[in-house]
C-alpha cells in the first residue's frame, strides 16, 4: 500500500522544507567527546562531569553510569521532516531503534553509551538540532502550544515569541547556572498551554490602547509540578510584548539571586514564590524589570520573526477509487482537530507513552512532505506529534499511510491516551514502572472503545514512576504516582492516586484519593467510569462530575473523595501472594518487585 | 605484530570499479540474496548464493566445492553483495577468506542502493565454467567459543557484541561492548568512512593494536560485517566468533545483563 500510495501524490515542489534556525554547534560535539574521555581517565570528577554532561542534554540512566539518555531540544515543538529522519537514524544506530516524544516536545534517545553521546550531538548539528542545556540547571525546552496559530480561541499566533525566547537564552550566560531548572511555556489560549503549572506561563493576548491594537501576554510565575506542585500566579492584567524579554530576564535575575541553592528540594522558583509570598514577589519582579530596562547598555530586543510559513498544499492525484479504510471515522473523531483555517485540520498522532519506532519516524517525515501544506510537524504537550494543515480531503489519506505505518491509533486527543515518564524502564529515580502501565491502560481504553465515548473526552490519566511529576500526575482527572508498599515480607508495586487536577483556567492539582496497586489500577479507573455512568447528569462529563466530588458540589451517592474511596476500597485489597502471584509483580517483569533507585540529577 | 601482508584487498569496492568490470573474466560477483530474488533481477554477470546455501555446510571442503563451482580460482577477484546492509555479504566473503582466498571484498552499496543509482541488472545468469581452488585455511581470523573464553578476559583483546541495543542489554558475554550493526553504515553506503570509523573507535576507547573478537546473535553476519568495518581502517588482528551467542548459550556458558530495568518497554511496536 505504501508504494502505491507514494506513486499518487506529487509534490509541489521538489525537496522538503528545510528548518530555519541552525540551533546546534559542532564544536560542542567534540568538546564532550573530549570530556568523557578526561572523566574516563578520572582527570574530571564526578559531579563536575555531572554539571557539564547535563548542560549539553545527557540525562542520566537507571543504574548504570555506562549509558546516558540524549534529550533533543524541539524549540516551540517544531520539527522539519529530514530532522525526523536523522533522529531516525541516530536511534537506530546509538540508541535502541526507538525515539521517545517527552511532555515537554522534546525527543529523547535512550540507553545511549556514554561515549557515542558526542556523535549524536554531530548528527544532530547535521540537520541543525541541540541538545544544549536540555537537561541541568539552565533554561529548558521553550514550549509552545502545538496549537498556536490554528487554534480558534487564540488571539495571535505565539510561536515566532517562542522561537525568538529560546534564541535569546540559548547559550546566554543568564541561565548557564541557575538554583535550578526554569521552564518557559507559551499556550494559544487558556485550554492547551499548560500555563498555570510552570515557572513563566504565556498565553497572547490583544489589548486596544488608545485606539491601537497591542499585542501582549497574560504572564503566570511560580507554577510547577514536583514533589510539592503549585499553581502560578498572573503577574499582572497585561504585559505588552516589548516588555516580554525585559520580563524573563528580571524573573531570571530574580530566581539566580535569590532562589534556594542549598536544599535540592526546594530550589526551583515555585518554591521561593512560595516562601516569599506572591505579593513580595511580583513586587521584585516589577521593580527589577524597571531598572533592567533602564540599564541596559544596549537596546536588548527579541528577533521576532513574523514571517509567515508558507502554506502550500502539496499537489495530489487522487485515485478514483480510493475506499476508506476501516476505523477512519473513529481515528478521525478522536485524534483531529479542525483548524481555525477553513478546510485544514491538525492530526495528533497517537502514540504510546511517545514512543515511537525509527521505521514510523520515518513515515510521519515522509507523510508531512506529502500532506501537511506547512511542511514541517510540531510535538504536542502530551508526548504525541501534531501534523498541522492537512486539508480534509486527504485526511483519509494521511488516515491509510499511519496505517501502514502502525500509527494510526485512535485516542490521542482523548482519555484513552495516558501520559506515562520513563519510570522503571530507564530512570534512576523510579519505583515503578509507570511507562508501561500507560501503555497497558491505553490498549485496555481501545479494546473497550472508550476513546469513542463523548463523556470522557476531556478527562486525562497521568502517571508518574514516583513522587516527582515527570508525569503531571497532579494535573490529570485520574493521576497515579508510584511507590512500593509489601504484605508481610513481600512487596508489590502500589500507586498513590488523585482525582480532580485540571490545567486549564481553573487549574487545580489532583486531590488525594488512595492508594491503588498496580494489577488494580485499570479494575479501579473502570470502576470509577461505571460509577459516573451511573450517577452523571445529562450532558455531564467525567471530568465535570469528579470536578463536583472534589469539591464537595455533588449530590448522588457519591458526594466526597472519602465517598469514592470507600466504594472503590475492595477492589485494592492485596491477595495473598500464593493467591495470586502476579499481583506482587509489576509491568514488564515476571520477577518479585522491589524497591530500587540510585540518585537523581537534581542536584547537579 | 602478525604478518598480514597478503591481505591487500580492501574491504570494500566502489560502485564505479564494480561497474567497469562487470565484463571482466578475472573478477567474480556473488549475490548472496535468496534464489527467487536473484532471478528477478542482479548485477550482471553475478553469480547466486544465498547465504543459506552456504550455511547449510560450511565445512572448508563443502566451502571449496562451492568457490570452484563459481568459477572461483586462487587468482580471481570475488566482489560480494547483498540487500540486508551487507551483513550477509560479509558473512560468505569472511568464509572465503577463512579458506585462504585473500581477494575478496564487499560492494561498498546494497543491491537495493545499486539498482537506486541507475546501474544496470540483469535477468539472465552467466555461464560458469568451474575452476579449481586451492585450501589455505586461516584460523586466525576466526574464534572458536573455546577460544574466545580463554582469550576475552586479556587486557588487549576487546569483545564486541553487533546486535541491537536491547538485545545486549538483555543478555551478552561478560565483557562484551555493544557496536549494534547500524552504527557501522553511513548514509548510502554498507560501512562508515575510514575516518569516521577511526573516530568512534577512538572515542569508545578501543585501540587498533588490541585483538577484536566481534560477534553477534547465530551466524556471524552483522558480526561479519563488524569485522569488515574493522579491516576497513586496517586493524590487524580481529577474529570473527562465527558461531556468535546463540553457541554461547546452548554451551551454557557465563552471561551477563543489565539488571533492575524495563527497558524493553521504552520500545515502541
Amino acid at each position: 500500500m505504501k508504494q502505491k500510495m507514494a506513486q499518487q501524490i506529487r509534490p509541489s515542489k521538489p525537496g522538503s522544507k528545510k528548518p530555519r534556525i541552525d540551533w546546534s554547534r559542532r564544536e560542542e560535539a567534540d568538546n564532550f567527546a573530549q570530556t568523557v574521555k578526561l572523566y574516563r581517565q578520572g582527570k574530571i570528577d564526578h559531579d563536575n562531569f555531572r554539571r557539564f554532561r547535563l548542560q549539553h542534554g545527557a540525562y542520566g540512566t537507571r543504574m548504570t553510569d555506562d549509558y546516558a539518555m540524549v534529550r533533543i531540544k524541539i524549540p516551540a515543538g517544531q520539527i522539519y521532516p529530514n530532522q525526523l529522519e536523522k533522529i531516525a537514524q541516530l536511534s537506530e544506530m546509538y540508541s535502541i531503534g526507538s525515539a521517545h516524544v517527552s511532555t515537554r516536545e522534546n525527543i529523547q534517545l535512550h540507553w545511549v553509551v556514554l561515549e557515542d553521546v558526542s556523535e549524536i550531538m554531530h548528527g544532530l548539528a547535521d540537520v541543525g538540532l541541540t541538545s544544549r542545556e536540555a537537561c541541568g540547571n539552565t533554561v529548558r525546552n521553550v514550549m509552545c502550544s502545538p496549537l498556536s496559530g490554528v487554534c480558534h480561541d487564540e488571539e495571535f499566533d505565539a510561536t515566532p515569541y517562542a522561537i525568538a525566547t529560546a534564541k535569546f537564552l540559548l547559550r546566554n550566560p543568564l541561565n548557564q547556572a541557575l538554583p535550578r531548572k526554569f521552564k518557559f511555556n507559551f499556550s494559544c489560549c487558556e485550554k492547551h498551554g499548560m500555563t498555570r503549572i510552570t515557572d513563566v506561563g504565556l498565553i497572547p493576548e490583544i489589548r486596544e490602547v488608545n485606539g491601537k491594537e497591542q499585542h501582549g501576554f497574560k504572564i503566570f510565575l511560580g507554577g510547577g509540578l514536583g514533589n510539592k506542585s503549585f499553581v502560578g500566579h498572573q503577574l499582572e492584567d497585561f504585559t505588552p510584548e516589548e516588555d516580554l524579554l525585559y520580563t524573563s530576564i528580571a524573573v531570571l535575575q530574580i530566581f539566580d539571586r535569590m532562589g534556594n541553592r542549598k536544599n535540592m528540594a526546594r530550589n526551583r522558583m515555585r518554591y521561593l514564590v512560595d516562601e516569599m509570598g506572591w505579593n513580595k514577589f511580583q513586587n521584585l519582579v516589577l521593580k527589577q524589570r524597571a531598572i533592567v530596562r533602564a540599564t541596559q547598555s544596549v537596546i536588548v530586543r527579541l528577533n521576532i520573526n513574523q514571517k509567515l510559513n508558507e502554506i502550500q498544499r502539496p499537489i495530489s492525484v487522487s485515485s478514483e477509487n480510493s475506499s476508506i479504510p476501516d476505523g477512519y471515522a473513529r481515528w478521525l473523531k478522536s485524534t483531529t482537530y479542525k483548524q481555525k483555517q477553513e478546510g485544514y485540520s491538525s492530526v495528533f498522532v497517537t502514540l504510546e507513552s511517545g514512543d515511537i519506532t525509527a521505521n514510523q519516524l520515518r513515515a510521519v517525515a515522509q507523510i508531512t512532505k506529502d500532506l501537511s501544506a506547512e511542511g514541517f510537524a510540531r510535538n504536542g504537550f502530551s508526548q504525541d506529534i501534531v501534523l498541522r494543515y492537512v486539508h480534509e480531503s486527504d485526511l483519509p489519506k494521511l488516515y491509510s499511510r499511519l496505517l501502514a505505518s502502525g500509527l494510526a491509533n485512535s485516542g490521542s486527543l482523548t482519555m484513552a491516551s495516558p501520559v506515562g515518564c520513563s519510570g522503571t524502564s530507564s530512570c534512576n529515580l523510579a519505583l515503578t514502572n509507570s511507562h508501561r502501565l500507560a501503555k497497558e491502560i491505553q490498549r485496555k481504553f481501545l479494546e473497550l472503545k472508550l476513546d469513542e465515548d463523548d463523556d470522557l473526552r476531556d478527562s486525562t490519566i497521568k502517571i508518574s514512576g514516583c513522587p516527582n511529576s515527570c508525569g503531571q500526575h497532579e494535573i490529570a482527572t485520574i493521576g497515579f504516582f508510584g511507590g512500593g508498599a509489601r504484605v508481610g515480607k513481600d512487596m508489590y508495586p502500589n500507586y498513590s492516586m488523585s482525582l480532580g487536577g485540571r490545567f486549564d483556567d481553573k487549574s487545580m492539582l489532583g486531590v488525594t484519593c488512595m492508594r491503588v496497586p498496580v494489577k488494580r489500577t485499570i479494575p479501579v479507573i473502570l470502576k470509577i467510569i461505571e460509577l459516573f455512568k451511573k450517577n452523571k447528569q445529562p450532558d455531564d462529563t467525567l471530568s465535570r462530575w469528579i470536578d463536583r466530588i472534589v469539591h464537595g458540589n455533588e449530590s448522588s451517592e457519591i458526594k466526597s473523595i472519602h465517598n469514592m474511596k470507600k466504594i472503590l476500597s475492595p477492589l485494592v485489597i492485596p491477595p495473598s501472594k500464593d493467591d495470586d502471584p502476579d499481583f506482587y509483580n509489576d509491568y514488564g517483569t515476571d520477577t518479585s518487585y522491589h524497591t530500587i533507585t540510585g540518585k537523581g540529577e537534581c542536584a547537579a | 605484530m602478525c604478518s598480514l601482508s597478503n591481505e591487500i584487498s580492501p574491504p570494500t569496492v566502489d560502485v564505479d570499479i564494480v561497474r567497469s568490470k562487470i565484463n571482466n573474466d578475472s573478477v567474480r560477483l556473488i549475490d548472496v540474496r535468496r534464489e527467487e530474488d536473484y532471478n528477478q533481477g542482479h548485477i550482471p554477470n553475478a553469480v547466486n548464493l544465498p547465504l543459506a546455501s552456504l550455511l547449510s555446510d560450511d565445512s572448508p571442503e563443502s566451502v571449496v566445492k562451492l568457490t570452484e563451482d563459481m568459477g572461483i580460482a586462487d587468482d580471481t577477484s570475488v566482489i560480494v553483495y547483498d540487500d540486508t546492509f551487507g551483513a550477509l555479504a560479509s558473512r560468505v566473503a569472511w568464509t572465503l577468506q577463512y579458506i585462504g582466498h585473500s581477494d575478496v571484498a564487499l560492494l561498498e552499496v546494497t543491491y537495493s542502493q545499486w539498482k537506486e543509482l541507475g546501474f544496470p541488472t540483469s535477468t539472465e545468469k552467466p555461464n560458469i565454467k568451474p575452476a579449481k581452488h586451492s585450501v589455505k585455511l586461516k584460523p586466525e581470523i576466526m574464534a572458536t567459543a573455546e577460544y574466545l573464553e580463554k582469550a576475552k578476559d586479556k587486557d588487549n583483546v576487546v569483545l564486541i557484541d553487533n546486535r541491537e541495543r536491547l538485545n545486549f542489554l538483555e543478555q551478552h558475554i561478560p565483557g562484551a561492548i555493544n557496536i549494534p550493526y547500524r552504527t557501522l553504515a553511513t548514509d548510502g553506503k554498507i560501512l562508515r568512512t575510514k575516518e569516521s570509523m577511526r573516530n568512534f573507535l577512538k572515542n569508545r576507547g578501543i585501540s587498533e593494536d588490541a585483538e577484536i573478537i566481534t560477534y553477534c546473535g547465530s551466524v556471524g553476519t552483522l558480526s561479519g560485517l563488524a569485522y569488515f568495518a574493522l579491516k576497513s581502517i586496517g586493524i590487524p588482528n580481529v577474529k570473527l566468533y562465527v558461531h556468535s551467542f546463540k553457541e554461547w548459550k546452548s554451551l551454557e556458558k557465563q552471561i551477563d545483563k543489565q539488571e533492575n530495568a524495563a527497558f524493553w518497554d521504552l520500545s515502541a511496536e
